[in-house]
């Protein structure tokens, strides 16, 4: 083992540390005390990993015996992981004080479980993938029962846990089928052994392997689980889960599907993205609470991030990513105004609370409103761009069917969000409820998250050439 | 021939003891089938020339895991399973897409490797030292790796299960 080899895992070993810190010093503090200090740490080990991943970028290339490759790809999620993990740590404090939670572990299983997600999008070798799911997976089954006086918290969690097993064995029988098939468990060889020709093993352990990760990124059909959880899930935990692991799931996916070379996923994919879209849509128009409506417009973004797929590779791809990044930012700001809204026990989530806080809060509206019109794809946010270039790549590839019902079904999700745009705004509320003023925490990860949703949506080049750049690495 | 015989015989007891596990309602008969399906498990592992892994279904699944399996059910004091009109649902529809799934999977392996041949013991690469190699050395990222992944479980076990306070 020598230097490099460490510098190609730094940001997970910076993680894992804190994770530790944080888990060994939380049975130290007083019963009572809250654990805003604990997140102050974890928020330092989130950021350090941000930097060692900046650092790490200037050392590409595999390590520890073909098991992990740092290239702009594993940089850009790396990133996106980071990120999201310090802006939802950011906005805890005030949310487990609110609920009084005083469980220093939140801290630590966050930053564990951003290991497991950094390590998905580097990791070549498919034994590696899975445990690194496993690890993203587990924590996030666990954060989600973190309320643990509200009953619906602990069913989400259950429930999240059961199905998320079985959708995981799935994707271990379709590694073995796979292994049968080509005599290898790694990204590279896998990919060669398939260039002379696929057995049809190989079909078989592809889409047992979709099948696994289309449950992480709550792709239809197999996306039944995700408004029931995001809705008992705390808040904050619901911005990071909608997020960071389904970014990690979908850059397993383009390395299984692209850098190796998997064969025969073209209609699955094509069937499984028309179907997210439509249904996470039509689910979206008929909710009346807040997170079940963005549970289902998550599973159409899945969708529209599936399109992606099905194009052709070269454009393809680089508008995946760009879509992965686009949209764990403006998902993960919504979900933490709603967590700052919620107020203790989550009382106030439907959209009709929402009535009147335009006037009663404007910067708390105007903050939602900005990720909302990101969600839409309205121009000069994020959303607009990673619209843009998913529909351009599928049309550039002759997807035109595909193109069609992923535009009509924009439009049809302009309705709903528009509509909590227009109760914000236009409606009197009924009761008044009760506005907490913003704490500085908040303040920032809020704001860091509007600057990047804009700054996508103003001056995505740099952005772009950064995920075309990872786009070339991915499939060189 | 007595080989061939041997392996459709535990493989035989192997898919009556999984059948026997979903079909008993009270756990510790479910618990008690799945130990049949280990063993057997183990039995055809060794048939297949890999008897590291034999001896450790043996002694991790067969004997540790089980152990612990029955022991969590006396604690718990399990009852009997009650069936309700969603269970018998997923029977009706569970069966046939298992049959499905898995007659694809058959044909798929079949169509894959139709020669059928026997494998002497210790003729196939698995012996401990060469699992420690690769465990030590090619795999020792995912190795390490997995200790994270038992803190987490063991995290969370404390948090879910800790009076409030």
């Amino acid at each position: 083992m020598n230097a490099t080899d460490y510098i190609r895992i730094l940001p997970e070993l910076v993680l894992t540390v804190f994770g530790m810190i944080v888990m060994l010093i939380e049975p130290l503090l007083p019963e009572h005390n809250d654990r805003k200090g604990l997140g102050m740490l974890a928020l330092v080990g989130s950021l350090l990993a941000i930097a060692a991943t900046f650092y790490q970028a200037g050392y590409p290339g595999q390590a520890w015996f073909g098991m992990v490759q740092v290239d702009s790809f594993s940089v850009f999620f790396h990133l996106i992981v980071g990120f999201v993990a310090a802006t939802v740590i950011l906005a805890s404090f005030e949310y487990l004080a609110v609920q009084g939670i005083r469980l220093g572990e939140y801290y630590g299983l966050i930053l564990l479980g951003a290991v497991g997600m950094m390590l998905m999008s580097s990791a070549v070798e498919l034994v590696l993938i899975f445990i690194a799911l496993e690890i993203s997976s587990i924590s996030t089954y666990i954060l989600a029962g973190f309320r643990r006086r509200a009953a619906i918290s602990a069913e989400s969690s259950l429930k999240y846990f059961l199905l998320g097993s079985f959708a995981t064995a799935f994707f271990l029988y379709g590694v073995a089928l796979m292994f049968g098939a080509t005599g290898s468990t790694s990204i590279y060889p896998i990919a060669a052994s398939l260039r002379t020709g696929a057995p049809a093993l190989a079909y078989a352990g592809m889409a047992l392997m979709f099948i696994g990760l289309g449950f992480k990124v709550a792709s239809a059909p197999f996306h039944v689980w995700t408004p029931d959880v995001y809705e008992g899930a705390p808040a904050p935990v619901v911005a990071l889960m909608s997020t960071a692991p389904k970014a990690a799931a979908f850059a397993v996916l383009l390395r299984i599907l692209f850098a190796a070379a998997a064969p025969g996923w073209f209609w699955i994919v094509w069937c499984s993205a028309a179907l997210s879209m439509t249904l996470g849509n039509i689910g979206a128009l008929v909710q009346t609470n807040v997170k079940r409506m963005l549970a289902y417009s998550s599973i159409a973004h899945a969708g529209y991030l599936l399109c992606a797929f099905a194009a052709a590779k070269d454009i393809g791809i680089s508008a995946a990513i760009f879509y992965a990044a686009a949209y764990a930012v403006m998902n993960a700001g919504a979900f933490i105004v709603i967590a700052h809204f919620a107020s203790h026990n989550e009382r106030y989530v439907l959209i009709d609370d929402y009535a009147g806080l335009g006037r009663r809060a404007p910067g708390l509206a105007a903050v939602l409103t900005v990720f909302l019109l990101s969600l839409i794809g309205i121009p000069i946010t994020g959303g607009f761009f990673a619209k843009f270039y998913v529909f351009s790549a599928a049309l550039k590839s002759d997807l035109v069917g595909l193109t069609i019902i992923g535009v009509v079904n924009s439009a049809i999700a302009a309705y709903y969000y528009l509509r909590v745009i227009v109760v914000m705004y236009m409606r009197e509320p009924k009761e008044d409820t009760p506005i907490m003023p913003m704490p500085v925490a908040l303040g920032v990860s809020l704001t860091a998250a509007v600057v990047v949703t804009i700054y996508l949506g103003v001056l995505p080049g740099r952005v772009l050439n950064y995920a075309l750049q990872g786009a070339r690495d991915l499939v060189k | 021939m007595l080989h061939l015989a041997l392996f459709s015989f535990f493989g035989a007891i192997c898919v009556a003891g999984a059948i026997n596990l979903l079909a008993q309602r009270h756990p510790i008969n479910s618990a008690l089938s799945l130990i049949v399906v280990m063993g057997s498990l183990a039995v055809e592992f060794m048939l297949l020339g890999a008897e590291f892994v034999a001896v450790i279904q043996v002694i991790i699944y067969a004997g540790a895991i089980m152990v612990l399996f029955v022991f969590t059910i006396m604690l718990l004091n399990a009852g009997e399973e009650e069936r309700s009109a969603g269970s018998r649902i997923a029977v009706l529809l569970g069966v046939p897409a298992l049959l499905i799934l898995m007659g694809l999977v058959a044909w798929v392996l079949i169509r894959q490797n139709p020669a059928s041949g026997t494998v002497a013991a210790g003729a196939l690469p698995g012996t401990p030292p060469e699992i420690g190699r690769l465990l030590f050395r090619d795999f020792l990222l995912p190795f390490e790796i997995t200790s994270v992944l038992i803190l987490i479980a063991i995290m969370g076990a404390v948090v879910l299960a800790r009076k409030e306070h």
